[in-house]
């Protein structure tokens, strides 16, 4: 269908992106201060001299730049994205080791944020200028100021410190050696804090723009034609317009997934998630560019990912896009 | 007599705080009876649409019901609840709109849509509902009944939407229809078809038909009963033929008047100017939408020849999607050609550059069709007119006291110089407008579409106003539009337009008594009320 | 835009906005007057508790929150307008030539724009800060690097919408030029969006540079919201107090930007005045 061939052509139109950010990253190694080499060992100087004679061969510091740059590519592609001194270790491996983490992190907050944004943004529109409107309107304001690291910081003295409900950091209780469904709740309850944090800001975010969305489909002629059927406003509501509404939340969420993993980073930070962006804090400490640079190539793609996933949700559900 | 199918008895309607007048329909009485059909007619704002809503309780926020009765079938509509109301909603009145585009979700299939009513007021099952459908479709000459139905509302043509909302209204076999400017948005010879399939479809179920329009043409073709609506207070109402001939309020009389007759008016003839402008296989394709430009372009010209002599006026006449505003576009070079040559005064001015081209910018000015977005809304009336002039040169004040004798040469008050676009009527907007091109002091004037967003008494007065001073200052005038009234009443030639190609060409008596080519026969047919002779007001007059 | 101003007062959740908006400021220009002693002064004991000496306690060092707070206002405000001034700047040259020039400058600058909406902005924010080392100028261009791109598809939107509407032809028609059509009808007439718009971008900038700072990379000079909260993460379980404070300078300073620009949004912009 051609629908589906538009897809395709994001498809195509993903991979330039992927290309871009290498050509980014190449360019950010040669703004940074210092010989190149030094740059990809690590700024601090803690390389040894022969790993930094070893890194000068491998990507041709000793050639011409356009050169250089083949060979950068050459090895990312080859999904060679260097090694981290400091670690010990390649960064891919390293990014690979966290990922799962962060993914579960992710998923869960944009999930509850749509899902919830959602809701309240239709529950706000439908009560307009009520009370209720008014409450979620303003939880919405509050929540859309607040910084996701501060408010981290709060949950953890309110539930962690004064209540003791939760654990503070870390991704599971490991000392007490819990498998199978035990350990899926400690996981869980390790889980709560981070979340709500992350996830916070972006429900106030989706809740404000289905508001605003639904209030428009309001004054659309085709829910006039619907009333004209003969057919309830509840209906009229959850059939017609809550589609129509959707797509700009989902339009939204697209555009928001490259912030999810910046705030991500900040939130593992607070929490000690071990995530990539506990690896980003660390390798941020020791300015281990090199490793930043990695972090930032994969989550980039994982954001395209994130991307051509809403993309195809979108032309599931709005039969005008095609080709 | 027929049935009485519904009353309305003393209807007002209110409208909100603020707004121009207290109410927007004011002790309205009118009988539709079975088998018939009311014409409700008004310029814009008469409060007509509203009168219609107000039947299904579909008024828009704010505006109520303040007075009256709306008898339908022993019950007083404006007593019932929206939940009693939603019962005879779809089932009982049906109704249809302006803008099938936008009245269609556009995420819903058409089968489904129509289907919904079927849910929603019957017990029939899916499968049931689906050939329903699909008969309902065909009831309506759509082809290909079953891929209509699986299709969505933006892969189907304006006629193709409105013929799948007259199937949804009429899917119960409702006792009224109430059809709001059904046939506005769409070209004239889909505008005829639709026109005929209500009749027809009426006659066949005997349904009552509320329907409101703006255009008398519309009226003589459908009309058994008629009601004329001036701001929101009935002024006449009659069978078709006793308002039409022989009207008795003058307000009335002077609508009928406005409107332009399907007759080519007597003119002195006068020999042939030079050419002024003039294209020569003019062509341009736009390429298709879509992220490899692949599949077809459209092809909006496809080498046009045309003259526009001096001192005539040129009709380009044609339906939407004819390219008849591409053309009048690329004649001011407001739009590059792909291949081709423009000639102004036997100069080409097809290659030029935006500097090279500013002294012949002088030469031909245009005029817009929307009155809002043809003027700036950030700049006062005096800067509108002056920007001209002083682009080309002149001293800003100079220029801005001209612009004050221009407002008066478009019969406004110079007064109006110092307020903001937003200020004025449509009509006066495009007096406005007028009043811009004539500041550079033009030799070819092009017009697209100037009157055909104004209301009808508007419309004559701005058509007058394009004769006089077009007379007045020896002008040659391009006339782009799709009313082949209003083309007859002004143009001395008539281009006929159809695929980016002119297909007739001729003087307007040559068009109109004689036409060659059947797409012009086809629009003639296709004119709303071309069988009304359109006598007597003429001789109110 | 009388009228629009006219509106904007009658928001009176916007005016409070202002109102915050102008303490915030007067704070600013007050501190050296209150804190004669500065942000990183050493004034008394360390982790006191709010009391009537330090209003919002000491830090682990022993330095006033307080006076903290009012000196991370002045460094918040210069970074966040500074920042979202540069972007609506950059967005509005770069959406405005693709908008006004079409073709193929606009399918080039609008892949670009997109693909800097789509990389993670934070994370390029960092490395840049890195790169360049931490400072007040180089945390203006890291935000601004990644706050331009919605201006650029907002101002870009306007113009092709603006530039298919009849007075612009009706102007071009009139042999206006390329500059003319730009700053006498396509700016001005996309202006109040844009204003709209990028007052809120003040806000975001002011978040981005917060979480930069608590991430260690403000400039280690400049005392700031983020730099107090980053430091006062260690002794969070014996002193809420040293982080809560400026949080809630945070909360409160974008909140109230918020306000005034989504006041602005409906003042200026007509067509949301409906909702």
């Amino acid at each position: 269908m051609r629908r589906w061939r538009y897809f395709g052509y994001r498809l195509l139109f993903a991979l330039p992106v992927v290309f871009g950010i290498l050509v980014l990253n190449f360019f950010l190694i040669r703004l940074a201060p210092g010989d190149a080499a030094s740059v990809l060992a690590g700024e601090s100087g803690a390389a040894s001299p022969e790993y930094t004679e070893l890194l000068r061969q491998k990507f041709g510091l000793d050639r011409p730049v356009i050169e250089q740059f083949f060979l950068y590519i050459a090895n990312a592609l080859r999904f060679d994205l260097g090694f981290s001194f400091r670690n010990d270790a390649p960064v891919s491996e390293l990014i690979l080791a966290r990922l799962g983490p962060t993914l579960l992190l992710m998923l869960a907050a944009f999930s509850l944020a749509v899902a919830f944004g959602t809701l309240l943004g239709v529950l706000a529109a439908v009560a307009r200028n009520s009370w209720r409107d008014a409450v979620i309107s303003v939880a919405t304001l509050i929540c859309y100021a607040t910084p996701v690291f501060w408010l981290g910081l709060m949950l953890i003295v309110v539930f962690s410190v004064n209540l003791a409900w939760l654990p503070t950091s870390g991704f599971e209780d490991i000392g007490q050696g819990y498998e199978g469904w035990e350990r899926g709740v400690d996981i869980a309850r390790h889980m709560v804090m981070p979340v709500a944090a992350l996830g916070l800001f972006y429900l106030a975010l989706y809740t404000r723009v289905m508001r605003a969305s639904m209030l428009e489909q309001t004054g659309m002629d085709y829910v006039v034609t619907a009333r004209a059927k003969g057919q309830s406003e509840g209906r009229i509501m959850l059939g017609h317009m809550l589609r129509n509404a959707f797509l700009p939340v989902l339009t939204m969420a697209g555009v928001q997934a490259g912030n999810l993993i910046g705030g991500s980073v900040v939130v593992e930070t607070v929490f000690g998630w071990p995530g990539i962006g506990t690896l980003a804090f660390n390798a941020l400490q020791s300015r281990d560019l090199n490793l930043l640079l990695g972090i930032f190539f994969i989550s980039a793609c994982l954001v395209v990912a994130i991307n051509l996933i809403v993309e195809a949700l979108t032309i599931a559900l709005d039969p005008r896009i095609q080709a | 007599m027929s049935d009485v199918v519904l009353t309305l008895d003393n209807l007002t309607i209110g409208l909100p705080k603020g707004a121009d007048r207290a109410a927007a329909v004011s002790g309205l009485n009118l009988t539709l009876r079975a088998g018939e059909v009311t014409c409700l007619i008004g310029e814009s704002g008469s409060g007509k649409s509203l009168a219609a809503r107000a039947i299904l309780g579909l008024l828009p926020p704010r505006v109520t019901v303040t007075g009256g009765a709306i008898a339908f079938d022993g019950q007083d509509l404006t007593r019932l609840t929206q939940k009693q109301l939603a019962r005879i909603r779809g089932d009982r009145i049906g109704m249809i709109f302006q803008e099938p585009m936008t009245a269609l979700n556009p995420l819903h299939s058409i089968g489904r849509q129509i289907g919904e009513v079927l849910a929603i007021h019957t017990a029939m099952g899916a499968t049931a509902r689906r050939a329903r459908v699909e008969k309902l479709l065909a009831d309506v000459h759509l082809p290909e009944p079953s891929r209509i139905a699986r299709s969505y509302p933006h892969q189907l043509s304006g006629g193709q939407r409105q013929r799948a909302m007259i199937a949804m209204a009429l899917a119960l076999d409702p006792k009224l229809l109430i059809a709001d400017e059904p046939t506005t948005a769409l070209d004239v010879t889909t505008q005829a078809q639709i026109l005929r399939l209500i009749h027809e479809l009426q006659r066949e179920h005997g349904t009552a038909v509320l329907f409101i329009t703006h255009d008398f043409g519309v009226v003589a073709d459908i009309a058994d009963q008629v009601a004329v609506l001036r701001q929101g207070e009935m002024v006449e109402s009659g069978p078709r033929d006793a308002v039409l001939n022989a009207p008795q309020h003058p307000y009335t009389k002077a609508l009928l008047a406005a409107v332009p007759r399907l007759a080519v008016p007597v003119r002195p003839v006068e020999a042939q100017g030079l050419v002024v402008l003039e294209s020569i296989g003019a062509r341009k394709s736009y390429a298709a939408k879509g992220w490899f430009a692949r599949g077809r372009a459209t092809r909006a010209l496809d080498g046009v020849d045309v003259q526009l002599h001096r001192g005539e006026t040129l009709g380009l006449v044609g339906e939407s999607g004819s390219g008849k505003s591409t053309l009048a576009r690329a004649m001011t070079r407001l739009l590059a050609i792909d291949s081709g040559e423009i000639i102004l005064n036997g100069e080409s001015i097809t290659q030029l550059t935006t500097k090279a081209l500013r002294p012949y910018r002088q030469k031909i000015q245009m005029i817009f069709q929307d009155p809002y977005a043809s003027l700036d809304p950030r700049q006062r009336i005096v800067d509108v007119i002056a920007e001209g002039p002083i682009i080309h040169g002149a001293v800003p004040a100079e220029a801005r006291l001209r612009a004050r004798d221009l407002l008066r040469l478009v019969g406004l008050d110079p007064s109006a110089a110092e307020r903001f676009p937003h200020e004025f009527s449509g009509g006066q907007r495009q007096r406005i407008g007028i009043a811009r091109a004539l500041a550079l002091q033009p030799e070819v004037l092009v017009a697209d579409e100037p009157v055909s967003a104004l209301d009808v008494s508007v419309q004559a007065q701005v058509l007058d106003l394009l004769a006089d001073i077009k007379a007045k200052l020896g002008l040659s005038m391009l006339f782009v539009t799709h009313d082949l009234r209003v083309a007859l009443q002004i143009c001395d030639r008539i281009a006929v337009m159809q695929h980016g190609a002119i297909v007739e060409l001729g003087t307007a008596t040559a068009i109109f008594t004689a036409p060659r080519h059947p797409y012009t026969k086809a629009l003639f047919a296709a004119v709303p009320g071309a069988s009304w002779n359109q006598s007597i007001p003429a001789a109110a007059e | 835009m009388g009228a629009g101003l006219k509106r904007f007062a009658r928001n009176r959740m916007a005016l409070l906005g202002a109102c915050v908006i102008l303490i915030v400021v007067a704070l600013t220009i007050m501190a050296p007057f209150l804190f004669p002693a500065g942000a990183f002064a050493l004034v008394g004991p360390a982790l006191q508790p709010p009391s009537a000496r330090f209003w919002l306690g000491t830090d682990a060092l022993g330095r006033d929150v307080a006076a903290g707070v009012a000196e991370g206002a002045r460094t918040s405000l210069l970074i966040g307008m500074s920042a979202a001034m540069g972007a609506v700047v950059l967005g509005a040259v770069i959406g405005g030539l693709a908008g006004y020039c079409r073709g193929a400058v606009d399918i080039v600058l609008m892949r670009i724009t997109e693909f800097f909406q789509t990389i993670p902005a934070f994370l390029l924010a960092m490395l840049l800060v890195v790169i360049l080392s931490p400072s007040v100028l180089s945390v203006i261009i890291a935000i601004t690097a990644v706050s331009w791109p919605g201006i650029a598809r907002l101002v870009r939107g306007e113009f092709v919408a603006l530039g298919g509407r009849e007075f612009i032809l009706a102007s071009a028609g009139l042999g206006a030029s390329g500059p003319r059509l730009v700053f006498v009808h396509l700016l001005p007439n996309c202006l109040s969006s844009i204003i709209a718009v990028g007052s809120l971008l003040v806000a975001t900038a002011i978040l981005l540079e917060t979480g930069l700072a608590f991430l260690g990379l403000g400039d280690p000079n400049v005392m700031s919201w983020g730099l107090q909260i980053s430091a006062g993460r260690v002794s969070l379980r014996a002193a809420w107090w040293v982080c809560t404070f400026p949080g809630i300078a945070i909360l409160l300073t974008v909140l109230s930007i918020n306000l005034v620009g989504d006041g602005l949004n409906e003042a200026l912009n007509p067509r949301l005045r409906e909702r």
